[in-house]
């Protein structure tokens, strides 16, 4: 019934490889969007905005970012973490040497220098695979924040070695800072994840994409039919970091408002991105956004109902969210071991054919 | 901050006016319970909440007013902090006190924006005793520079008034809590002729097998350690297989409590700290303690840590929190007061001898008052010794003051870059 391709003629290739090709999923898209950016603002509070989906946006992003990595390019990195905090320093420098530039392009930028450090450690994938690069990937996750931690330079030699974010406005409205309204950091995350959104998903389709897959694929013969590896890895871990970047920006400046490279930018957040894109689903957009929603709001909501609503001590409640988002994870990847893109995939099928399944 | 104002007299005149809302006085705990830093955690909390909970059912309130708990636990995390606060900010938290550095320095500007009062005690930004630009915020009655001038003037005190050649190792936790003391450290070095080394510990400080190398290398006469969490009795436990002379051995309060040396057991012996409050089971409020909230089956936690140092500190905090609001109800004659009034009864906050004695806890503090240029209380603190053997932190110190002209002095270096950081002009709120 729904998701039915019968009727939905397409007359150009154009139409017929866009992104959306089913008219009900366009659709649905676009209310979504809608909805987003008219709805959401008006009905959206504080704790909601600040709590979750501000979060979820920005880790969105991240997770997009490794997802093209991993997910499409089938290099495993565990260097989320340093990467992220490339993007939170970098922004924290340019906002304070350049304190006229406008911030977009200070996030834009922060992207841009972490796309440059990501292909930088992406050099040593030419000559090692698989877990000898997630090894190598990892080294640059502690070496980033060392030198994050030990480099005064990088926090403007403040006493403490916290960076904290100036206040900083879009069209007069402040963005960044304290003075940020929920409303106004809502939508600055969402304009960059729908960007970044885009991009991810028409790279992927292209042909630096293609390469990407065939890389993952099968390096040895993506090379035999003309694919460079050495464009097709660096190309991965630029725009890979080029979104982490961004989304550590975002974090930093953002929503954090202050950080610390070794508290908020550790390995545990390597792990969580990875877990992301891992639950999410492997090379898929939609992978991503699942993936954060799953780690990021599940935790929050799960709080919520335990403590909040059932009044529950607050330590019992945060051994119980651990012990269920393990669980959760185990039990995906039991039953779904492609993620939740996998499970959608396979609700989509069903739903062409209901309510008459053969 | 007009706005902010606005707000807060709305919010005040709603709270007065409004007869249906319910009249208490909201205490908001962001602690944390689990986590590297729980040892830490937990019997800060159990003790802030058992006090608060001694409050309301003994005096039925501060001045008639039941008092609301909330909890929220945060595991030392920057980012649950963020979210936590954003759970409580529009629920009139009176005072807001997170027990992390890291979460201090992210709330600062935003409880500033919102009209927070926020309590740092014994840890966050030194630089907040400047109350003309921390108008919101609160670090009485000690801080961290307090802490390392006290840490230098007992070691003067030792060597008969000269640290001329010695050498001075920092062992600090790598966050903004453990690097807070450097810049102090530093200064007191140039004046006094001492050597620092500065070690750091990553978080959460399990490996610290290559710093007591360099330790034993450098050789240093007196180890000063800013650890937290299990970070602590990991040191402890490394001087003691290196066989350093513990009495040169001092911490900070943050690494002095029970939970750090007994995992070490005889090896900490001697080991020093240092003490912002008395603590034991030595003082009449127990008796009240006792009947009240822990025979009645009403403290927090298990209720196995009553009377340890950081049950005795969160006790401290709350009763600090509960005599700042009292402070409140007097000067504006309004019982059931704001964040706002709360900010002006901290602000005008008197901590007498007398009043120690009368709430049962004698001598357990310093005797301090606030004022808008000092927002830091007196600054002073004991010296106490473990000893293994009995199992008790022993005070070996009378009260020693810290070098307060040059810690106010560089406090107000640094609050003033940060006011011109931030567009903020100094003065006196009210």
């Amino acid at each position: 019934m729904l998701y039915r391709e019968a009727g939905d003629y397409k007359t150009s290739y154009v139409a017929d490889s866009q992104t959306f090709p089913i008219k009900f999923d366009r659709y649905g898209y676009y209310v979504l969007l809608g909805f987003a950016f008219l709805v959401m603002p008006l009905i959206i509070n504080d704790y909601w905005a600040n709590s979750i989906v501000v979060p979820f946006l920005i880790y969105a992003i991240a997770a997009l970012g490794l997802n093209i990595l991993i997910g499409y390019c089938g290099q495993l990195s565990l260097g989320t973490g340093g990467f992220m905090a490339v993007g939170a320093y970098a922004s924290y420098k340019m906002m304070t040497a350049f304190p006229e530039l406008n911030i977009i392009f200070v996030i834009v930028l922060a992207g841009v220098v972490t796309a440059g450090v990501g292909v930088l450690f992406g050099l040593p994938s030419l000559r090692i695979k698989g877990f000898y690069l997630a090894v190598a990937t990892l080294a640059a996750q502690f070496f980033l924040i060392w030198l994050f931690t030990r480099t005064a330079w990088f926090y403007n030699y403040s006493p403490t070695g916290m960076i904290s974010a100036p206040t900083r406005e879009i069209f007069g409205v402040p963005v960044t800072g304290p003075r940020a309204s929920a409303v106004s950091m809502y939508m600055i995350c969402l304009c960059f994840l729908v960007a970044c959104a885009w991009l991810a998903r028409n790279l992927t389709r292209g042909s630096i994409g293609r390469k990407w897959m065939a890389i993952r694929d099968m390096d040895i013969a993506a090379e035999i039919i003309g694919v460079n590896p050495l464009i097709a890895k660096l190309t991965a871990f630029a725009v890979s970091s080029f979104l982490v970047g961004i989304s550590g920006a975002l974090l930093f400046a953002v929503y954090l408002g202050a950080a610390e490279a070794g508290e908020a930018f550790g390995i545990d957040k390597s792990f969580l991105v990875l877990f992301m894109v891992i639950i999410g689903g492997l090379g898929s957009i939609f992978g991503a956004f699942a993936g954060a929603a799953f780690l990021i709001v599940g935790p929050v909501l799960l709080k919520l109902l335990l403590v909040n609503s059932l009044g529950w001590p607050t330590d019992l409640a945060a051994h119980l969210e651990i012990m269920i988002v393990g669980a959760l994870i185990i039990v995906f990847l039991i039953v779904e071991p492609h993620g939740i893109a996998a499970l959608w995939r396979t609700i989509k099928e069903k739903l062409r054919l209901w309510p008459f399944p053969y | 901050m007009k706005m902010t104002k606005l707000a807060a007299t709305l919010a005040a005149t709603m709270v007065v006016a409004g007869p249906t809302l319910a009249e208490t006085l909201h205490f908001p705990s962001l602690s944390y319970r689990t986590g590297p830093f729980a040892a830490g955690g937990i019997p800060f909390a159990d003790g802030y909440s058992d006090y608060l909970t001694l409050i309301n059912e003994r005096d039925g309130g501060i001045g008639g007013v039941p008092i609301r708990q909330t909890e929220c636990e945060t595991a030392y995390n920057t980012e649950r902090g963020v979210e936590c606060y954003q759970s409580i900010r529009n629920d009139n938290p009176l005072v807001l006190q997170p027990l992390s550095t890291g979460i201090t320095y992210q709330l600062i500007p935003r409880t500033m924006e919102d009209g927070i009062p926020m309590h740092t005690m014994g840890y966050g930004r030194t630089s907040a005793v400047n109350g003309e630009v921390f108008n919101w915020t609160f670090n009485y009655p000690a801080n961290y520079w307090d802490g390392a001038s006290v840490i230098i003037n007992y070691l003067l005190d030792e060597n008969e008034g000269s640290l001329e050649g010695k050498k001075i190792a920092l062992l600090y936790h790598n966050s903004a809590y453990g690097r807070e003391p450097i810049p102090t450290l530093t200064r007191l070095g140039e004046t006094h002729g001492y050597e620092l080394v500065t070690i750091g510990v990553d978080s959460p400080g399990q490996e610290q097998g290559s710093q007591w190398l360099q330790i034993r290398r450098e050789r240093p006469d007196y180890v000063v350690m800013w650890g937290w969490g299990v970070m602590n009795p990991t040191a402890i436990q490394e001087a003691a297989n290196i066989r350093f002379p513990m009495e040169n051995f001092i911490g900070v309060w943050w690494s002095g409590s029970q939970q750090d040396v007994r995992p070490v057991g005889s090896g900490a012996h001697g080991y020093k700290a240092l003490a912002m409050h008395g603590t034991g089971m030595d003082y009449p409020i127990y008796a009240d303690m006792q009947q009240y909230v822990i025979d009645a089956g009403k403290y927090a936690g298990t209720g196995d840590e009553v009377g340890t140092v950081l049950y005795s500190r969160g006790m401290y905090a709350a009763m600090l929190a509960v005599e700042a609001a009292k402070t409140a109800q007097e000067i504006h004659g309004v019982a059931a007061i704001t964040p706002a009034m709360m900010r002006d009864g901290m602000a005008n906050l008197e901590i007498t001898e007398e009043l120690m004695a009368e709430l049962g806890l004698p001598n357990f503090g310093p005797a301090f008052s606030v004022a808008c240029e000092n927002h830091g209380g007196s600054g002073a603190a004991m010296i106490q010794q473990w000893d293994a053997e009995a199992g008790e932190w022993n005070l070996i110190t009378d009260w020693i003051s810290p070098d307060r002209d040059l810690i106010m002095e560089m406090a107000m270096d640094d609050s003033l870059a940060y006011a011109a950081e931030n567009d903020i002009t100094p003065a006196c709120m009210n």
